[in-house]
């Protein structure tokens, strides 16, 4: 087990740069989820810890070892991959005992890890199973047991549940959270999907185009985002980006609504963008109503009902009640309590507070 | 959409089932209609037009020396006479076991070389890479007839004239061996090479245990070409050697005469005895690659 800490870590190939200058501390024992869009550097950032590509600038240090000319094996991490990597023509006893060929521990030692490890992700009666002979979950969890048998200082992910089902992918979310309970090794787990990352996360790092966004607990990405990217891609369905100025008299929304604001423009007014969240945005009476608008679509998700809702031209989601929830085509009026409304500034996307 | 899905996978399940079929050696549910008779009948054709030269291999093998020239399949009075004089000729065995040490020595170098290049110049990325690549592949253009005059002059200036090292130094690699490898290695995810690289393999290891058995019906087809293409090799062969008991095979064979005059019934007997073992590392090998094509089949 070990700490982690990115200090302005650069990548370029060639003459593109793909991340430019990510900082981050990852404390022994730490969850930490890198999130974002494809293409953002997660992987890149994941695979220079890994050493599996070169630094171009910055530093990486594993415990407190700076670890950025070292080779992959020398790094006491391990890693799982998107699709496995575990090998086809290998048992899975020798699956997961491949991650021991280079230790020095005796034979009987060896196959007793391999079992305690297999034990442990519930794969005991499998080990003379070759792989296609296993369905996508315990290959997963094979590959996982490679990467476990070594007791890593670091564990890196991939996206590894993309190739599984949505059932599969929610059940070996739990059990790596769990394993990770149990085992307490640091945890770097890349994913571009914001409902795995706030569910598994102690912190979630939020990407995009090669530089951190925020980084923070689940709850704080949620419910404090620093900016109109952070709180739109965390959160589904996405939060409502309202349109409106800030002037000294209030917040004035793009179709003349004004809605009180504690936060006055100092200077002139300025054009900014007020958030709120589906979840937030519920139908009012009329007197305490904020918007006014049309239903197009009723989502009845059974808990509740998502209501899209065609305000002035813009379209918002809302949620409404799970029982009686109104009919598409009708008058709504909507509301949002203060403490829930954000409020971006519109060019920078920068959260004003 | 999703009629289009549903076409395809039927389509892939009916591959499916028809290289099942094809391992099991049973014959898969084939639809009949006059399509596919017509198909069978040209089929049979060509294989008749195949198996003919054999046929009569094989036939005049078991004839006496007065019945050669006669076109009948079946022999009048056939005779194992040829096999038990060409087999107690000391002759023919040396050839037989020259060819054998030379197809088998060059199959073992071959593979060997050209999964390692193949596999260097897949994975790898270094400057003049690519160079090396169309070097290697350049010189598949350049047909046997040409090279085997300065493979002569190199052969004489080093001494290898007549010699075994002679017959099989050109064949230790090939230009189509490493193509072909570097080919099937791409179809080896790399996330596997990098797995094995954290788990602490060095570059060799992870050649050796983690890709090459990967694409072992790549080896196997590969092995089956170029001991097939060793073992029947004629031209060089018989330009490198000159003394009767450094001949090859084929070499032998055509120059097996008995007294000035060629006696085909030995000859056509020497080449039956010689396909022999071509059948052999065809049905070895085979094996491998038929089960590589049903693998790649059902991993979708
Ligand atoms: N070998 C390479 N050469 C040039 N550019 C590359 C190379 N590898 C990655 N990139 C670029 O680096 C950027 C980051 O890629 P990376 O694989 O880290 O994205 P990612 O966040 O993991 O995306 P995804 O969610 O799709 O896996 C991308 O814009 C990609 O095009
Ligand atoms: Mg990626």
């Amino acid at each position: 087990m070990a700490s982690l800490a990115l200090k302005n870590l650069v990548k370029r190939y060639g003459k593109t740069e793909v991340l430019h200058g990510i900082d981050l501390e990852v404390e022994d024992g730490e969850f930490v989820v890198f999130v974002g869009p494809s293409g953002c550097g997660k992987s890149t950032t994941l695979r220079m810890i890994a050493g599996l590509e070169d630094v171009s600038a910055g530093e990486i240090s594993i415990g407190d070892q700076v670890v950025n000319n070292l080779e992959p094996k020398q790094r006491n991490i391990a890693m799982v991959f998107q699709n496995y990597a575990i090998y086809p023509h290998m048992s899975v006893r020798k699956n997961i005992g491949f991650g021991l060929r280079t230790a020095k521990l005796s034979k009987a030692a060896k196959a007793e890890r391999i079992v305690e490890v297999a034990t442990l992700l519930g794969m005991e009666d499998y080990l003379d199973r070759k792989p296609n002979a296993l369905s996508g979950g315990q290959r997963q969890r094979v590959a996982i047991g490679r990467a476990l048998v070594r007791d890593p200082a670091v564990f890196l992910f991939d996206e590894p549940l993309s190739n599984l089902d949505a059932q599969l992918r929610t059940q070996m979310r739990l059990e790596i959270k769990k394993l990770h309970q149990r085992v307490g090794t640091t945890i770097v787990f890349v994913t571009h999907d914001q409902v795995e990352a706030m569910t598994m996360a102690d912190r979630i790092v939020i990407m995009k185009d090669g530089y951190i966004q925020q980084v923070g607990t689940p709850a704080e990405a949620y419910h404090n985002p620093v900016n109109t990217f952070v709180a739109q891609f965390i959160g589904a369905p996405s939060m409502n980006m309202l349109p409106g100025v800030l002037d000294d008299q209030g917040l004035n929304l793009w179709n003349g609504v004004r809605v009180a604001w504690n936060l006055a423009s100092s200077g002139p007014s300025h054009e900014v963008i007020l958030g709120v969240r589906p979840e937030d945005l519920k139908p009012v009476a009329q007197s305490q109503a904020m918007l006014q608008g049309t239903i197009s679509v009723v989502e009845p998700l059974g808990s509740e009902t998502l209501l899209y809702v065609d305000i002035d031209g813009i379209e918002v989601i809302a949620s409404g009640p799970g029982r009686h929830a109104p009919e598409p085509g009708s008058q709504i009026y909507l509301g949002a309590a203060t403490d829930t409304l954000h409020l971006f500034d519109k060019e920078s996307g920068v959260a004003l507070k | 959409m999703s009629a289009k899905l549903s076409d395809s996978n039927i389509n892939d399940l009916e591959v499916q089932a028809s290289a099942e079929a094809l391992l099991r050696g049973s014959t898969a549910p084939v639809k009949r209609n006059w399509a596919q008779y017509v198909r069978w009948l040209l089929l049979f054709a060509g294989g008749i037009l195949m198996v003919m030269p054999l046929a009569y291999m094989m036939s005049t093998s078991f004839k006496f020396p007065f019945e050669v020239y006669n076109l009948n399949l079946v022999p009048e009075e056939p005779t194992l006479e040829n096999y038990t004089y060409v087999l107690e000729d000391g002759r023919f065995l040396q050839w037989f076991f020259n060819s054998l040490i030379v197809a088998t020595l060059t199959t073992v170098s071959s593979v060997f070389f050209d999964a390692l290049v193949g596999y260097t110049l897949c994975k790898y990325r270094f400057p003049g890479r690519y160079v090396v690549f169309i070097a290697i592949l350049s010189t598949l253009m350049i047909p046997t007839e040409m090279l085997v005059i300065p493979w002569y002059l190199m052969s004489q200036q080093f001494g290898w004239l007549d010699t075994t090292w002679g017959i099989m130094f050109p064949g230790l690699m090939t230009a189509f061996g490493v193509f072909l490898m570097k080919q099937f290695f791409e179809t080896v995810p790399d996330d596997f090479i990098e797995a094995a690289r954290i788990d602490g393999l060095n570059e060799l290891e992870i050649w050796w245990s983690v890709a090459m058995p990967l694409v072992k019906p790549a080896l196997a087809a590969l092995a089956i070409f170029v001991f097939l293409g060793n073992w029947t090799a004629f031209i060089w062969p018989l330009i490198v050697t000159t003394s009767q008991d450094m001949y090859t095979l084929p070499v032998g064979l055509t120059t097996f005469s008995v007294e000035q005059a060629v006696e085909w019934e030995l000859v056509m007997t020497g080449a039956a005895i010689s396909v022999l073992p071509t059948l052999i590392v065809f049905l070895v090998f085979q094996r491998f690659i038929i089960r590589g094509v049903v693998m790649a089949g059902l991993k979708g």
